[in-house]
């Protein structure tokens, strides 16, 4: 088991978000969070990753319970994070933003460097030096993946990775993701787009309005067009 | 098709940014009752050439005609009283608000009664708003604050209020950003079906293709700032220049809309 | 016209300093965010224990190690103070944030009577330094072209710093968003108190390296606080190139300000920075402050509540001091009286 989380709940002041989320991840799986906009995806991976303060429940990651540690020392524990809006660092560069990621490299973990990176995401390789802010927003998703890489992470969160990108673009986060899956690196990955997360998952949980609703394979997902019609409007 | 009246019409359209040609050259046209799509990489230009058409930015040259009226460079409010509606690519409505008061604004400024105080606000266009809130389905919706609304609601209710001024021409930048894909779907079927209605000319940008296939009448491909195709979704479909620079496989989008694709 | 160029020389000396102390300050604030008030105490600090080292260890090495070893020194006390007060307010509203770095002015001040008397100090000549170059019939002192040619140098060392290593990426970094950086796994809280450490560091060796120019006394913190805050907001608020621009100018304004408008010359400065304010509103180098990046769901709580152990060391602290008439004299309990107060009313 790479991530276990249990009876995870998370407030916002007074608004109760999440409630009793319960998920697994295996190793060098790729596994689905699907939900609507609003629903709770991002709100769990900022919750994991100790973002949210207002939280409660076990997290479990490689066996240690990482509840109560804060958000650097997870990270630094092989867990890595890419937020939804990329957050790029607009004032450095390519190089300068992969360095911010870089960890020492981990046993357990496939081990990344620039080179390798620039060959996952050709496109950061061509603009070493240029500053985030003056990337298009294709170029950005490739970089803050490509960031949150350089921590040499054994499980990533990836938060809507294929939102407001072209289809082309989509196409080599499919391939990006794939080779990241089978260099060993175990994913979650939160998604509004079903042909996208079909093709690069193995498992699905459905999320809506803070509750797990649906976890099974994709094939159990897809024998139940009822859930995916109630839950997603996919 | 030559009865109907051109809304817009964009020739030689060019911007460029410290030497870097956002948009070069771009010339187009959109009639009455179209709905044209813009489509394109990201960063291929288009956010700056809906700038351009809705005065948030100067063009370096060209010309563009809205309504019979020259109005390259002239300001966003003088451009919006022409008969120019538009949505946003992140929602832009009062959170605090209901539903009815969000449309109720937007009438007042479109009335210009910002400065009459002696009208009574709750009753304002009451009718008015009542009946844009119908036409984008949202009449059940009127007295709830907008802050509790789903996401695909509120994009409706946004729709409503860019109605309220009562457009030509509506401009929708990335519309369906952020929706699930049956949410995405619906809200353009709905601006289809008020647009033919209506006469209303739409230009929006998107980067879901079953949304753009479905309901585009006419496609514009931008690359790099220039136009390198144009023309209907099947003509569009079948350029092997748009595969290699956009639309990629169609791995990623529904298997009715891969057609002449795979070939 | 040789009066002149002295005139302009000199300015550009007292540059130096004030450039040291801004770009700490600066640097300070793009990381922490926080405006530390107390940054005009550091630089005093620093002049004060360079006095005292460099009066009591002779020679050339006793003077130029004296000034460096202060503001390292100075830079540790900087470590003290962000882990023991800082790293609880970093959150806080920011008039929480300048009332306690006031405070702790306020507090040094007072300590710097107690240690070293109220009476001015005069410092070493620098070793090396102690004569007058003759220019034209003027004598401009060897020791301001040193300074005048040290300006320089900080800059392009913080530039390598800030471009060149790891931690100068991180930094950079940090100042645009700072929950990204903790995401990545990297532990803020030593960013934070190494950034201090280097800010508290400049301020300090501004101090130091005025002692053989000025005097030392216990108001050259809010004497120079002021010319710093003028300094940053002209340069712009997180930019070092500003505050090394700014720094000139300042001084130059300082200088010739007085001989062409002797009236106004109090002022002059502020008039400027109006100028620049209504023309370029974040300053000449500063960017304009996007939103900034927050993550949803981390709260702003003002300020920790005391754990067990730190309240009953509060309260012990609290009857000790009340039971000060007691047994203290009448100095200490002067002081006494005066820190709690801490004289909000001057």
């Amino acid at each position: 088991m790479k991530l276990s989380v249990q009876d995870l709940n998370s407030h916002y002041g007074p608004a109760h978000i999440l409630f009793d989320i319960a998920l697994e991840v295996g190793d060098g799986e790729v596994v689905a969070l699907l939900g609507r906009n609003g629903a709770g995806k991002s709100t769990t991976f900022r919750s994991i990753i100790g973002l949210v303060e207002q939280r409660s429940g076990r997290i479990v990651f490689e066996g240690k319970d990482v509840s109560h540690q804060p958000t650097h020392a997870i990270v630094s524990r092989g867990l890595g994070y890419v937020p939804e809006e990329r957050r790029i660092f607009t004032e450095l560069t390519v190089e300068e933003n992969l360095e911010v990621g870089r960890q020492p490299r981990r046993p357990n973990a496939p081990h990344w460097t620039r080179e390798k990176l620039f060959a996952l995401f050709p496109n950061l390789g061509e603009m070493r030096n240029r500053p985030g802010g003056r990337m298009s927003g294709g170029e950005q998703q490739m970089l803050t993946i490509a960031r949150t890489l350089m921590g040499n992470p054994s499980l990533v969160l990836l938060d809507e990775p294929s939102e407001g990108l072209s289809p082309k673009i989509v196409e080599q986060m499919v391939d990006a993701i794939l080779i990241m899956k089978k260099e060993g690196v175990s994913i979650v990955v939160s998604e509004q787009n079903l042909h996208f997360a079909k093709l690069i998952s193995d498992r699905a949980y459905i999320i809506e309005r803070g509750r797990i609703c649906f976890g099974g394979t994709m094939a159990e997902l897809d024998a139940r067009p009822d859930i995916r019609d109630a839950h997603l409007s996919l | 098709m030559s009865m109907v009246p051109t809304l817009l019409s964009v020739e030689g359209l060019s911007k460029s940014y410290g030497g870097v040609h956002a948009v070069r050259g771009v010339s187009f046209e959109l009639k009455a009752g179209e709905i044209l799509a813009l489509i394109g990489p990201n960063g291929a230009g288009k956010s700056t050439c809906f700038d351009m058409l809705n005065g948030q930015k100067d063009p370096d040259s060209g010309r563009i005609n809205l309504l019979g009226e020259d109005t390259a460079g002239r300001p966003p409010r003088a451009i919006c009283r022409l008969g120019v509606g538009r949505t946003f690519q992140i929602t832009a409505t009062f959170p605090t608000m209901t539903v009815r008061e969000n449309v109720q604004v937007a009438l007042v400024s479109y009335r210009r009664q910002l400065f009459n105080l002696w009208s009574s606000t709750p009753r304002f266009e009451q009718g008015e708003a009542a009946r844009l809130l119908e036409l984008v389905g949202m009449g059940g919706y009127a007295d709830r604050p907008c802050g509790e609304l789903a996401y695909g609601d509120l994009k409706r209710l946004e729709l409503a209020v860019a109605l309220a001024n009562q457009p030509k021409l509506l401009l929708m930048d990335e519309p369906t950003a952020g929706m699930a894909p049956r949410e995405r779907i619906e809200l353009m079927r709905l601006t289809a079906r008020i647009a033919r209605e209506q006469s209303i000319g739409v230009l929006f940008t998107e980067h879901d293709m079953d949304v753009v296939f479905e309901h585009a009448d006419r496609i514009l491909v931008l690359n790099r700032g220039s136009l390198i195709a144009e023309g209907s979704p099947e003509q569009v479909r079948g350029n092997p220049e748009v595969r290699a620079v956009y639309l990629g496989e169609g791995l990623v989008y529904d298997a009715r809309h891969r057609k002449g694709l795979s070939a | 016209m040789p009066f002149y160029i002295v005139q302009f020389l000199t300015g550009l000396a007292s540059a130096a300093s004030l450039f040291l102390v801004a770009s700490g300050l600066s640097i300070i604030f793009g990381v922490t965010r926080i405006v530390n008030f107390a940054h005009g105490a550091f630089y005093m600090l620093g002049a004060y224990v360079a006095f005292t080292l460099t009066d009591r260890f002779s020679g050339a090495l006793g003077f130029w190690g004296g000034i460096v070893v202060a503001a390292l020194i100075i830079a540790a006390v900087g470590v003290l103070v962000e882990m023991a007060l800082l790293r609880r307010i970093y959150h806080s509203p920011e008039l929480f944030q300048l009332l306690a770095t006031f405070g702790l002015t306020l507090m040094v001040e007072d300590l710097v009577v107690l240690i070293w008397g109220p009476s001015e100090l005069l410092g070493r000549r620098a070793p090396g330094f102690k004569g007058a170059v003759d220019f034209f019939g003027q004598n401009i002192p060897s020791y301001d072209l040193f300074l005048i040619a040290l300006g320089p140098i900080v800059l392009g060392i913080l530039w390598l710093l800030f471009q060149r290593t790891r931690w100068g990426v991180l930094v950079r970094a940090a100042t645009q968003d700072r929950d990204m950086v903790a995401a990545l796994g990297v532990n803020q809280k030593w960013l934070f108190t190494s950034v201090f450490a280097v800010g508290v560091f400049l301020a300090a060796l501004g101090g130091a390296l005025q002692i053989p120019r000025d005097a030392v006394h216990h108001a050259m913190d809010l004497r120079i606080i002021v010319d710093v805050f003028v300094v940053v907001v002209i340069g712009g608020l997180g930019s070092i190139i500003g505050a090394f621009v700014a720094a000139v100018l300042v001084s130059e304004l300082n200088a010739f300000g007085i001989l062409i408008f002797p009236k106004i010359s109090i002022i002059l400065v502020f008039l400027v920075m109006a100028a620049v304010l209504i023309v370029r509103p974040w300053g000449l180098f500063g960017k304009q402050e996007g939103p900034a990046r927050r993550t949803p769901g981390l709260t702003v709580n003002p300020w920790r509540t005391l754990t067990s152990g730190e309240q009953l060391a509060a309260t012990a602290a609290l009857i000790i001091a009340a039971a000060l008439p007691l047994f203290s004299g009448n100095y200490a309990l002067t002081i006494g009286s005066e820190i709690p107060r801490w004289r909000a009313c001057r």
